[in-house]
C-alpha cells in the first residue's frame, strides 16, 4: 500500500481509532528516542554487552503491545521494545537492565533484551529462539486450568526462529489445546545476516499457519494502520475463544542484528523496497494526512518522550551498580537445597 | 533409624538378596503413581503432561487411572519434549504445578533446551521460582537399548537452578516425588526402570528424610561404596557376597545427586578410609567424579587408598542382555572393583 493510499484511508474510515492510533504512536516514538539513547550509551561505553534495536519494527510491536491489556501474557523477543513499552514496562526499568542497575528488574543478573516480569505477565525471553511460544502456551494453559477467561498470550518471533523446532511445537501444542495464543512474526528479512532464501523455502511464512489450521494474516508491517487493525483484530479473535491466531508482517530491520553490527550484507534492493520505508515516517505521514495532529502537537509529543528518556538515563545512570560481596550466589529458592553457599566470600 | 531403613527394604530382584516376603507388595512402580495421585489429590494446582499419559496411563502405567479419576488434570501432550517443558514453564509461572512424564529419560535430551536454559535460570534471573517436576523413567533394562537406558542425571546436575533426584527405594519414590512437588525449584525426578517392577515395600510411608540428606543403606567399616538408584542395590548385593568372607562394607545411598550430600559421604569414609563411587552413567564425569572430587578434595586425609569408581563403559547402551549385562555396573563387577580397594 502506497503512502497515499494509506492516507487515504485513514483519512476515510478510521476517525474513531484516532486515540488508538495515537497512542501506538505515541509507544513507537517513545521507543525509537530511548533506543537512540541507549545506541548513544553504548557508543559512549556505558552500555556493556550488546545493544539491540527495534528500528522499524516499532509499528508493529507496538500494535500488539496495545492490543494486550493488563493481565494478559506478552514474551516479546529482541526488537520489541514498543511492544514492551506499550504493555507496561516503564522506560526506567529498561533502561535500568541496560545499564545493570541492582534496582532493575534483573539486577545485573541479566541485561538489555533479556528482561522481563513474570508476574506481571512480562516473560523473560531467553536467547533460544522460539522457546518462549510454548512458555506463553503453559502460561494461558495455568488461566485456564484456574477458570480465568478473556486472558491472552501473546509472543513474537522473526523469521530466523520459525526455523527453530521450539517454534514448531509450541504453536502446535498451542493448537491442539485451542489457547488463545498470537504468534507475531515479524519477517525483518533477516536472522543476523542470513537472508530469507536461506531460512525458508515456503512461497511465504503466512503459509505455516495452515499446517498448525490455525488462521494467519499477512500484513504491511511498515504500515502502522495496518498493524494496528490486523493485530487488534487477531488479538479480539483469541480472546473470544477462537484459539491461536498467525500475524505475519514483512518488514525490514533498519539497523544490525546489535549495534555492533554495521549490517553491510544489507541489499539495496530491499532498502529502497516498500518494506525498507521507516513506520515512523509512515505513521507521521498518516496522522498528518487525517489531520489528527498538527507539526507542533507531533514535535511537542517527541519532546515528551525525549524528556521522559533523558529523565529515566539520568535517574539510571546515578543508581548502584550489582556488587559480587552483597549478591547471594544462589540459584535455587530453596536455600536449604542449595550447594557450596558456604564457600562463597 | 538409617540402619532400620535399610532393613525395611525387600528387593526381589537381585540374585544375592531373595529377601521378598509374600506380603511386600506396593511396588517402585506403583509408589510413584501413589505420589502422583496423592499431590493431585491435595493440591489443585497439580496436573500431569505427558505422551500416552491420560487414558493410555502412560508406557509404564505410572499414571494409570488417574486421568479418569482427575479429569482434565492428566493430559496427553503431543511428541513434543521442548513444548512440554515449557507449557509446564509458563504453568509453574502463573502459580501451577506441572509434573511433566517424558516417556523414556533419553528423550528428555529433545526438552533439555527448555529446563537447563529456561526453567533453570527463572528464579536467578526473574526472581521467580519455576517449580516444574520432570520424571525421567531412567537407567537400563534387559532388550531396551541405546535409546530407552540412558542416565541423564549427570547432565543435569551440571546446571546450576536445578534439583536431581535418583531415588533407590519404593520409599524414596513415594516420598520424594511427593516433596520434588513441593518444592519451589525444577526437579529432575530420576526413577529407574529396573526398579519398576521388581522392588517392592509392605507399606509407603508418611515420613521420610529430607532431600539433601543420603542414607546408609548398609553399615559397614572396611571400605565405603557411595552410589544411587538401581546401583544401590547391586552395590548391597555386592556387600552381603563380601560379608560372606568377612568384609564390612558400607553402602551410602545419596538420594539426590544434586544436592549431593558430601558430610555423609565423608562421615562414612572417616570410618572406612575406602571410598568406591559406582554409578550407572557413562564413566566421563558425571556423578561419580564428583563424589570423588569432592572426597578427595575435602577429605584426602580421611583415605587410606586412592578412591575408585566404576561406571557404565563409554559405549552407547547395547541392546543385547550379554552386552548390557557388562556394560554397566552389576554386583560381580562391583566385587571385583571391591576387592582391587580393599587390596590397595
Amino acid at each position: 500500500m502506497s503512502q497515499a493510499s494509506a492516507a487515504r484511508n485513514v483519512d476515510s474510515g478510521a476517525h474513531e481509532n484516532k486515540e488508538r492510533y495515537l497512542g501506538v504512536y505515541r509507544w513507537m516514538l517513545l521507543s525509537r528516542v530511548l533506543e537512540e539513547k541507549l545506541a548513544s550509551l553504548y557508543r559512549g561505553g556505558k552500555i556493556t554487552g550488546g545493544v539491540f534495536l527495534g528500528r522499524g519494527q516499532e509499528a508493529l510491536s507496538a500494535a500488539l503491545g496495545s492490543a494486550l491489556q493488563r493481565g494478559d501474557i506478552f514474551a516479546p523477543l529482541i526488537r520489541d521494545m514498543a511492544g514492551r513499552l506499550a504493555f507496561g514496562e516503564t522506560v526506567l526499568d529498561a533502561t535500568r537492565t541496560y545499564l545493570g542497575s541492582r534496582l532493575g528488574p534483573m539486577r545485573g543478573r541479566d541485561g538489555n533484551i533479556h528482561r522481563g516480569e513474570p508476574a506481571k505477565g512480562h516473560y523473560a525471553m531467553i536467547s533460544h529462539l522460539g522457546a518462549m511460544v510454548s512458555a506463553v502456551a503453559g502460561g494461558l494453559f495455568a488461566r485456564r486450568q484456574r477458570g480465568e477467561t478473556g486472558v491472552v498470550g501473546a509472543t513474537c518471533v522473526g523469521d530466523g526462529a520459525t526455523s527453530t523446532g521450539a517454534f514448531h511445537e509450541g504453536i502446535n501444542m498451542a493448537a491442539v489445546e485451542k489457547l488463545p495464543l498470537v504468534i507475531i512474526v515479524a519477517n525483518n528479512q533477516y536472522a543476523y545476516s542470513t537472508s530469507t532464501s536461506r531460512q525458508y523455502a515456503c512461497a511465504d511464512l503466512v503459509q505455516r499457519a495452515a499446517g498448525y489450521g490455525i488462521p494467519g494474516y499477512k500484513i504491511d508491517g511498515t504500515n502502522p494502520e495496518e498493524c494496528i487493525e490486523i493485530v487488534h483484530a487477531a488479538v479480539a479473535r483469541a480472546r473470544s475463544g477462537e484459539g491461536p491466531q498467525m500475524v505475519v508482517a514483512d518488514l525490514l530491520r533498519l539497523v544490525g542484528h546489535g549495534e555492533h553490527d554495521d549490517f553491510h550484507y544489507m541489499s539495496h534492493a530491499l532498502k529502497v523496497s516498500p518494506i525498507g520505508r521507516d513506520s515512523l515516517d509512515v505513521a507521521r505521514d498518516q496522522i498528518t494526512a487525517a489531520g489528527w495532529a498538527s507539526a507542533a502537537q507531533l514535535k511537542k509529543m517527541r519532546d515528551q518522550a525525549v524528556a521522559e528518556v533523558e529523565a529515566a538515563c539520568s535517574t539510571a545512570l546515578r543508581e548502584p551498580l550489582p556488587d559480587p560481596n552483597d549478591e547471594d550466589w544462589c540459584a535455587l529458592h530453596t536455600r536449604r537445597l542449595a550447594e557450596g553457599l558456604e564457600q562463597q566470600p | 533409624m538409617q540402619k532400620a531403613w535399610s532393613n525395611n527394604l525387600n528387593y526381589s530382584v537381585f540374585q544375592t538378596q531373595q529377601t521378598t516376603r509374600q506380603s511386600a507388595s506396593i511396588t517402585y512402580l506403583e509408589a510413584i503413581r501413589a505420589a502422583q495421585q496423592k499431590a493431585l489429590r491435595d493440591d489443585p494446582r497439580v496436573f500431569i503432561y505427558g505422551q500416552d499419559i491420560a487414558d493410555f496411563g502412560g508406557a509404564f502405567k505410572a499414571t494409570k487411572g488417574l486421568a479418569k479419576e482427575f479429569p482434565g488434570r492428566v493430559l496427553d501432550s503431543p511428541i513434543s519434549e521442548d513444548a512440554q517443558i515449557g507449557m509446564a514453564i509458563g504453568a509453574a509461572l502463573e502459580g501451577m504445578r506441572p509434573i511433566i512424564e517424558m516417556q523414556f529419560a533419553d528423550f528428555s535430551t529433545c526438552g533439555y533446551t527448555q529446563i537447563v536454559q529456561h526453567a533453570a535460570t527463572m528464579k536467578w534471573r526473574t526472581g521467580v521460582p519455576c517449580p516444574i517436576v520432570v520424571r525421567l523413567p531412567s537407567g537400563g533394562t534387559a532388550g531396551a537399548g541405546p535409546f530407552h537406558s540412558q542416565s541423564m542425571e549427570a547432565l543435569y546436575a551440571h546446571y546450576p537452578g536445578i534439583i536431581v533426584m535418583t531415588p533407590a527405594t519404593v520409599e524414596d519414590a513415594y516420598t520424594m516425588l511427593l516433596e520434588a512437588v513441593e518444592i519451589d525449584d525444577p526437579v529432575i525426578f530420576c526413577e529407574h526402570k529396573y526398579l519398576y517392577y521388581h522392588l517392592k515395600a509392605d507399606a509407603l510411608p508418611d515420613v521420610a528424610l529430607p532431600t539433601g540428606k543420603a542414607r546408609v543403606a548398609r553399615p559397614g567399616r572396611d571400605a565405603t561404596i557411595a552410589t544411587y538408584s538401581a546401583m544401590v542395590h547391586e552395590s548391597l548385593a555386592c556387600a552381603a557376597e563380601l560379608a560372606t568372607e568377612g568384609w564390612e562394607i558400607e553402602v551410602i545411598d545419596l538420594r539426590s545427586v544434586k544436592p549431593l550430600d558430601t558430610d555423609t559421604i565423608l562421615a562414612s569414609v572417616s570410618r572406612t578410609g575406602r571410598l568406591l563411587a559406582v554409578g550407572e552413567a557413562f564413566p566421563w564425569g558425571g556423578v561419580t567424579a564428583e563424589v570423588i572430587a569432592r572426597v578427595a578434595t575435602e577429605g584426602f586425609d580421611l583415605l587410606d587408598a586412592p578412591p575408585m569408581r566404576l561406571n557404565a563403559k563409554d559405549t552407547p547402551v547395547p541392546y543385547h542382555p550379554n552386552l548390557w549385562g557388562t556394560h554397566r555396573p552389576t554386583a560381580p563387577s562391583i566385587v571385583a572393583a571391591m576387592r582391587r580397594l580393599l587390596k590397595a
